[in-house]
């Protein structure tokens, strides 16, 4: 492989799991190896799940954890090279020709060659990602909201981490980018793309990991009253809802109990606190109705 | 290990993991031989994700993986069992007896373990069970194991009161907190049933060999069940692909033309704003995107021959209902209905095929298919229901029982809407025989064969 070789970043798995965990973000062995290996084998990790499942939150961590600058590209319909990679700078340009115009001897090969230089041009976040030499996380989020264009782009860039733009040459990453990329899944992504990457399939966590992240983000929370609130949301989960209650519900659920001051969780408390975990008001009925609520 | 050392031993791990319908690329194997000196290979938890990050792609993978993995990187056979349990010492008893108390004995300490819920332990117990209660008979080709004799001894599925109680600590029955303790019961009752089987392929793996377990162990992928075939468990986790599916669907649908980011140049708007910068158009004005507001109509075909397949699509058309009003949903047996009404967002899929057969005229005549009745009761009862920016959808597998198959009415409403397709879950070599007209409508409309969810998406895409 020809590509600049990228010191470890991490010497371990374990190693992994401690900085992430410092970083605020509590893995599982699954996350922990695979961004493990997604370190050493030099490729992308591609992060797929449900929403709230801490996708994003694994990249920020990341880039915590690595000291690196995170770097977002945002991913939505409509989404273009232009807001992808980089574009000219148009009415700069336009306007620096229209400047020109009324000077003397004014040659159109230098003028050019001016209004395409470094000055006009727009970096958007992929080939900010490359072009930095400082640490940095490339995350590229909400990958499947993109049109299937933009797969191609991606897949260009980060195989060879390189950029070429006509008027200026090819540009290639000094040092590359640990690149994060996360889905819905709302749609499939392409192979080829997949084939570019590490799999990282983020489901909701177990209830004991649950607990912790609970504890960890809301620490002033009773310990018995998260057991509580995680077995409750497990048994939401368990329900046929449009919207199964995520990771980022459970921590809003435990921040409300917190501020009304509620020590226990029972048929009050959790019908009067039913909408902070549930968004769909038929899904708040059937909840109440398959939970009992006297 | 086998011979060939650890590489041959990956080679035969990644070809089981492709038999068993998952694809796995050279460049991913390639990447597997990589993971394998980069995890700690003690580490047998490390060595799974690991290889699981190479080789899959979805996560409906991870299930089938899960259990060829176990076979394929087992535990060693010595249970690493921290289990108070000693074996009965020998009293003079029979062997009925022995076996009864040990039961007994056992059976409180599984009690014990869901209570406590920690998994690792659980799992660990699953295995000492299945060692002190799975064997079958000694037969000479070697020792074999059962689950089934382990969950009978231990019937943990009686265990759920005292689970219960135990949970609640005393508070009452009843409402919320009963119905939280049961599914925490329930999840734990799953964990321990899920264990012994693992336990139970392990073993006889060592004995059978662990091809032939691994063949039966496990199950098709739930976006490859066929439709026609599907059980009621498989449904359950199709509903699961549908809501992904209907959203792409609905996206489709209502494709818009793509215009980059925003609409055609707006020339005159452009052309004013130029003035204010010297007549050079430093600001392009454009008009904005045109969305096509989708009607979409659902022609379902619901007799008994392909029930599977419309439970299926009617999940379907629920799920498109969420997306946009204007899906009209259509059932036929041997005539035509409206069904939309019981589609109503937030209606229960299962509440509304059964009204559907209770409350809906799909059913005239005698209750086998009559296409060519349906379509043209449909044509005529909504005769304005297709029109110019209607898509329309027909499933059904075009069994006839050898009644007119309506053709013409069917090309008329083809060239009525501005697009048709008819998904079919028959296999596409069947068409045309015996009762099928599916050759035949094939002439008059777009046909899909689309025996299972991974071909309903692969349809969507090509849209
Ligand atoms: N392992 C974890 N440790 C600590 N916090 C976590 C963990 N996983 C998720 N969270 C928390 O859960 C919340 C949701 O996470 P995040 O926003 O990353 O979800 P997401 O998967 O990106 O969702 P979406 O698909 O909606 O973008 C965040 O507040 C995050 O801090
Ligand atoms: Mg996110």
């Amino acid at each position: 492989m020809t590509h600049a070789q990228q010191a470890a970043r991490f010497a371990d798995v374990a190693d992994v799991s401690a900085r992430l965990a410092a970083a605020g973000y509590l893995p599982d062995a699954q996350i922990a190896t695979t961004v493990f290996l997604a370190d050493r084998l030099g490729k992308p990790l591609l992060v797929e799940g449900p929403a709230g499942t801490g996708k994003t939150e694994l990249a920020k961590a990341l880039a915590t954890a690595t000291s690196s600058d995170l770097i977002r590209l945002q991913c939505y319909e409509g989404l273009d090279e232009a807001r992808a990679l980089y574009e000219w700078n148009y009415k700069k340009q336009l306007l620096r020709i229209q400047a020109s115009q009324g000077t003397d001897g004014a040659d159109w090969g230098d003028l050019h060659d001016d209004v395409f230089g470094e000055e006009f041009l727009l970096s958007r976040p992929l080939l900010t990602a490359i072009r930095r030499e400082d640490p940095t996380v490339l995350l590229v989020d909400e990958t499947d909201k993109a049109d299937v264009e933009v797969e191609g782009l991606l897949l260009e860039v980060l195989s060879d981490f390189q950029v070429t733009i006509p008027e200026i040459g090819t540009i290639v990453a000094t040092r590359r980018p640990m690149v994060v990329l996360t889905s819905n899944a709302t749609r499939e992504l392409s192979e080829a793309l997949k084939r570019r990457c590490l799999y990282l399939a983020l489901d909701y966590p177990s209830a004991e990991r649950e607990r912790e992240i609970v504890l960890s983000r809301v620490p002033e929370l009773a310990p018995a009253l998260a057991e509580q609130l995680v077995r409750t949301v497990r048994a939401l989960r368990a329900m046929e809802l449009k919207k199964s209650p995520s990771i980022s519900e459970t921590l809003d659920w435990a921040q409300t109990l917190l501020a009304l001051g509620l020590d226990t969780l029972g048929d009050d408390e959790v019908r009067a606190t039913l909408g902070v975990v549930l968004k769909h008001a038929s899904d708040q009925t059937r909840a109440a109705a398959e939970l009992r609520l006297n | 290990m086998a011979d060939g050392g650890l590489p041959a031993h990956l080679d035969g791990f990644v070809r089981a993991v492709r038999e068993a319908g998952i694809p796995v690329g050279i460049s991913a194997a390639v990447d597997a031989a990589q993971v394998l000196t980069a995890v700690d290979l003690l580490d047998r938890e490390q060595l799974r994700h690991g290889l699981a990050a190479v080789l899959l792609q979805r996560a409906a993978q991870r299930q089938t993986y899960d259990v060829l993995f176990d076979l394929w990187w087992p535990l060693s056979d010595r249970p690493e069992d921290d289990a108070d349990t000693e074996p009965a010492p020998d009293d003079g008893s029979t062997d009925a007896q022995r076996q009864a108390a040990l039961a007994a004995q056992l059976r409180e300490e599984l009690l014990r373990r869901l209570l406590d819920g920690d998994e690792e332990a659980l799992r660990r117990f699953a295995r000492l069970a299945v060692d002190q209660l799975g064997q079958g008979q000694p037969s000479p080709s070697g020792q074999s194991f059962f689950s089934y004799r382990v969950l009978r001894a231990l019937s943990p599925d009686t265990l759920v009161s005292q689970l219960l109680d135990g949970l609640l600590g005393g508070a009452d029955r009843g409402g919320l907190a009963e119905q939280v303790a049961r599914q925490t019961v329930r999840e734990r009752l799953a964990a321990f049933r899920a264990a012994v089987e693992a336990e139970v392929r392990r073993r006889s793996a060592a004995e059978r060999g662990r091809d032939r377990v691994a063949r039966t162990a496990v199950k098709p992928l739930a976006d490859q069940v066929d439709f026609l075939r599907a059980q009621s468990a498989d449904l359950a986790e199709l509903r699961r692909s549908v809501a992904p599916l209907a959203r792409r669907l609905a996206a489709r649908l209502s494709a818009k033309r793509r215009m980059g980011r925003e609409g055609r140049l707006d020339f005159r708007r452009t052309v004013r704003a130029s003035l204010a910068t010297g007549g050079v158009p430093v600001v392009t004005h454009h008009k904005p995107r045109t969305v096509h507001k989708p009607e979409l109509v659902v022609l379902c075909d619901i007799s008994g021959s392909v029930a599977g397949f419309s439970h299926f699509t009617l999940m379907l058309t629920q799920a498109l209902r969420e997306h946009f009003s204007g899906v009209r949903a259509f059932a036929f047996v041997d005539s035509t209905d409206e069904v939309t009404r019981f589609f109503a967002p937030g209606a229960d899929v299962a509440d509304a095929v059964q009204r559907i057969g209770r409350e809906a005229e799909v059913v005239t005549f005698d209750g086998h298919s009559d296409y060519g009745n349906a379509f043209g009761v449909f044509a005529e009862k909504w005769a304005t229901a297709v029109g110019p920016k209607t898509s329309l959808l027909v499933l059904g597998d075009g069994r006839t029982n050898y009644r007119q198959p309506g053709l013409p009415v069917l090309a008329d409403l083809v060239r009525r809407s501005r697009s048709a397709y008819w998904l079919n879950p028959e296999p596409a070599r069947l068409w045309g025989t015996g009762d099928s007209a599916a050759d035949r409508y094939a002439r008059v409309i777009p046909m899909v064969e689309v025996r299972n969810a991974a071909q309903l998406a692969e349809f969507v895409t090509t849209l």
